[in-house]
């Protein structure tokens, strides 16, 4: 049995690509912007504004770890992860795989580059067709990208359900037959088939039952550490984020507002936002939820058509002030901490401390 | 004192062309006055169905409510009753809030005909004092320019204010007990806790009993007196909050806790899935519902008995044969590797 390491040294050698050790920056998002059209007018379509769902987004991924992007719905954290892989064309900015823009690449080489960058759905109902069986959905990117015909094919899917807990001998079944986690299931073993790099799992488990998906998170771990895979999680429910990742950045009406190591992020979070966030979640636990205290955000978030000018937090912010107006930049606060708050380090003394909150 | 609501023997079945599906069996619970009550469950769990049948909001058929079932609001069997009584219940003495805001609110009608609709019907307002309570309403419920917003439809407002629009239409009435079926699901967090905070509220200043209705086990933790547990349609174990969440003893709740990342934990050690799925409700075990997928269990007993709801500590009842807590050790079964990891997670220090 090869090792990770020979099997990752051996993909590489497979795919003609320079390697990238571990910890180097595999993914690279520079000023990523999706700003998306609103139009007027039926023959001639005027544009008369524009939904700016990412809005100047950057941050690294580095190779085997996994990347939390968390947000509440409506920030962009699933237009970023789509943008990322080119699902969208972004309407700007860079994103770089191991150094290459995949922006400006079009036809066949993205076609091709796409083989090491795959996606994970939220919805295991939605994703899948139902009229093509179990055998062909996952067989069908092995196909696309000339990698295994016939038997070989055959005997690689049930490999592939072998490896995500499926029954091998469920080839020939639709996806009608399985439940939400198996569903899950088989998304993953489709993503797997072409053995990517880096995967996009955009909130693969929001969909599932409770009982359910701590056995596909389990799966994500396991297959993360059997083939060196690197992940960028979406989710908006904060507790799995915490136990899935390594660095977790926070996301807020189409911005990046703080990104820092799990361990940063949650003993210390630095911008409002993710303060408040924080102390929004539920724990199960009466005795400490007696004790903690919630900071509760007033109104809703805003139109991503027309933010608020400067910090685009701050018609909710407790700590806003004139000078929030304009735009706080993305700054390195502590080691490896990003913060986009003028008043970030007021905000570690001010609000309340996560002993209090998150305890 | 007498509870204000009394469920007992309650039995509701589906017919499906698929056969006789079992959504709730059995389910025998009280609330008292003012008492917040939490139900948790996962779907398929029979916890809708059992609120929808105590507002009699089921049609039968499909549904078939057993004969022997009874719903005692304040000792009044609401099975029972006819429509029309039914009616003068619904809505005033009992209000409902659903899960989704978006599909549960009349788009062609604005938000203040919908309030005002209850309060004309069950407080014989006329309209300028339907008017005048519906501003007072959603002021309370934290609407800001109330008065404008009365002419607004439902797509005008956001998912967080629908709900809040649902609430000041339940709570319109006074009613005596508010059953709340997911209503911060559909939602995100930071407006979870403006919705949770505003029935905290309420519940204070109107003393309300609140029956909440979930599947996070987070959301009940923080608002709930009493919790009650539901598995394949039975209760599985109640018990008042702090004594279920520090000692849960139904295998299926312990395994429900530890599944699930908590907020509070740097998640260094591996979640312990409940193995398999829920039962399919057709076809039901003929024991314990939860053998099949439990850690503790011991075929040749669980198999041929289905554990009754008995007291397990005082106020603390749990349906399972034996007694398991959270010390129990899992015994050795087919999967090894969750049995490895599992002695970790025990003996690291919680929180």
């Amino acid at each position: 049995m090869e090792s990770k390491e020979q099997r990752t040294e051996r993909m590489n050698a497979e795919k003609g690509q320079s390697k990238v050790e571990a910890g180097e920056v595999l993914m690279e998002i520079d000023n990523l912007q999706m700003h998306f059209p609103i139009t007027e007018g039926i023959i001639f379509q005027r544009k008369v504004g524009a939904v700016k769902a990412v809005d100047g987004v950057s941050f690294n991924i580095r190779r085997g770890e996994t990347l939390g992007l968390v947000g509440e719905s409506g920030c962009g954290k699933s237009t970023t992860g789509r943008a990322i892989l080119q699902l969208y064309r972004p309407t700007g900015g860079h994103v770089r795989y191991k150094g290459r823009d995949l922006v400006q690449m079009k036809g066949e080489e993205l076609r091709k580059m796409r083989r090491n960058l795959q996606i994970i759905f939220q919805d295991p109902y939605a994703s899948l067709n139902p009229r093509m069986t179990v055998g062909n959905i996952i067989g069908e990117p092995l196909e696309v990208h000339g990698l295994a015909k016939g038997k070989a094919k055959q005997d690689r899917v049930r490999q592939l359900l072998k490896v995500v807990g499926l029954n091998p001998n469920y080839v020939n079944r639709y996806p009608h037959e399985f439940s939400g986690g198996q569903r899950q299931r088989i998304g993953i073993a489709r993503a797997l088939a072409v053995e990517p790099d880096f995967i996009v799992a955009d909130e693969p488990i929001s969909a599932l039952d409770v009982s359910i998906q701590a056995q596909v998170v389990n799966l994500l771990e396991d297959l993360q550490s059997e083939f060196g895979l690197t992940y960028l999680f979406i989710a908006h429910d904060l507790s799995v984020v915490r136990h899935i990742s390594d660095r977790i950045a926070v996301m807020y009406l189409g911005k990046v507002v703080e990104l820092a190591d799990r361990h940063d992020l949650y003993t210390a979070p630095m911008h409002p936002y993710t303060k408040a966030l924080l102390s929004a979640i539920p724990i199960p636990d009466p005795i400490l939820e007696e004790k903690r205290k919630r900071i509760i955000l007033e109104g809703d978030v805003p139109s991503p058509i027309n933010p608020p000018s400067g910090c685009h937090f701050r018609t909710r912010c407790p700590l806003a002030q004139e000078i929030c107006k304009t735009e706080p930049a993305f700054i390195e606060h502590r080691p490896n901490h990003f913060t986009a708050c003028h008043f970030a380090e007021k905000s570690l003394e001010v609000l309340p401390q996560p002993e209090e909150t998150v305890a | 004192m007498e509870p204000l609501l009394k469920v007992n023997n309650l039995k509701v079945a589906f017919k499906t062309d698929g056969g006789l599906v079992k959504a709730v069996n059995d389910v025998n619970f009280y609330l008292n006055e003012g008492e917040t009550l939490g139900i948790v469950g996962e779907s398929g769990s029979g916890k809708s169905v059992t609120s929808m049948a105590i507002m009699r909001l089921l049609p039968t058929p499909p549904a078939v409510i057993d004969s022997q079932s009874e719903v005692l609001f304040r000792g009044q069997n609401l099975l029972k009753l006819k429509d029309d009584q039914m009616r003068k219940i619904r809505g005033k003495e009992i209000a409902m809030i659903f899960q989704d805001p978006m599909t549960s609110l009349n788009p062609v009608l604005t938000i203040g005909k919908q309030i005002t609709e209850s309060l004309k019907l069950h407080m014989k307002m006329d309209d300028k004092a339907a008017n005048r309570r519906a501003i007072e309403l959603l002021k309370l419920v934290g609407i800001p320019s109330a008065e404008k917003r009365l002419g607004d439809y439902p797509h005008q407002f956001s998912g967080g204010m629908r709900q809040r629009v649902m609430i000041a239409m339940a709570i319109s009435c006074d009613p005596k007990l508010l059953i709340a079926d997911e209503p911060t699901t559909a939602l995100d967090v930071t407006i979870q806790a403006q919705i949770l905070d505003l029935l905290k509220r309420l519940r204070q200043e109107l003393g309300t009993a609140i029956m909440l209705i979930t599947h996070d086990l987070g959301v009940v933790a923080g608002m709930c007196d009493r919790i009650q547990v539901m598995y394949a349609g039975k209760i599985v174990e109640t018990a008042k909050a702090k004594p279920l969440y520090a000692n849960p003893r139904m295998p299926y709740t312990i395994g429900l806790l530890n599944s699930i990342p908590r907020l509070d934990s740097e998640g260094e050690n591996r979640l312990i899935p409940i193995q398999g799925l829920p039962p399919d409700m057709v076809t039901l075990p003929p024991g314990c519902p939860f053998e099949p997928r439990c850690a503790y269990r011991q075929p040749a007993v669980c198999q041929s008995k289905v554990p009754e709801l008995r007291e397990v500590e005082e106020g603390h009842r749990a349906a399972c044969l034996f007694d398991i807590t959270k010390e129990t050790p899992i015994p050795e079964q087919p999967a090894p590797e969750v049995v490895a990891t599992a002695t970790d997670v025990r003996t690291s220090p919680a929180g």
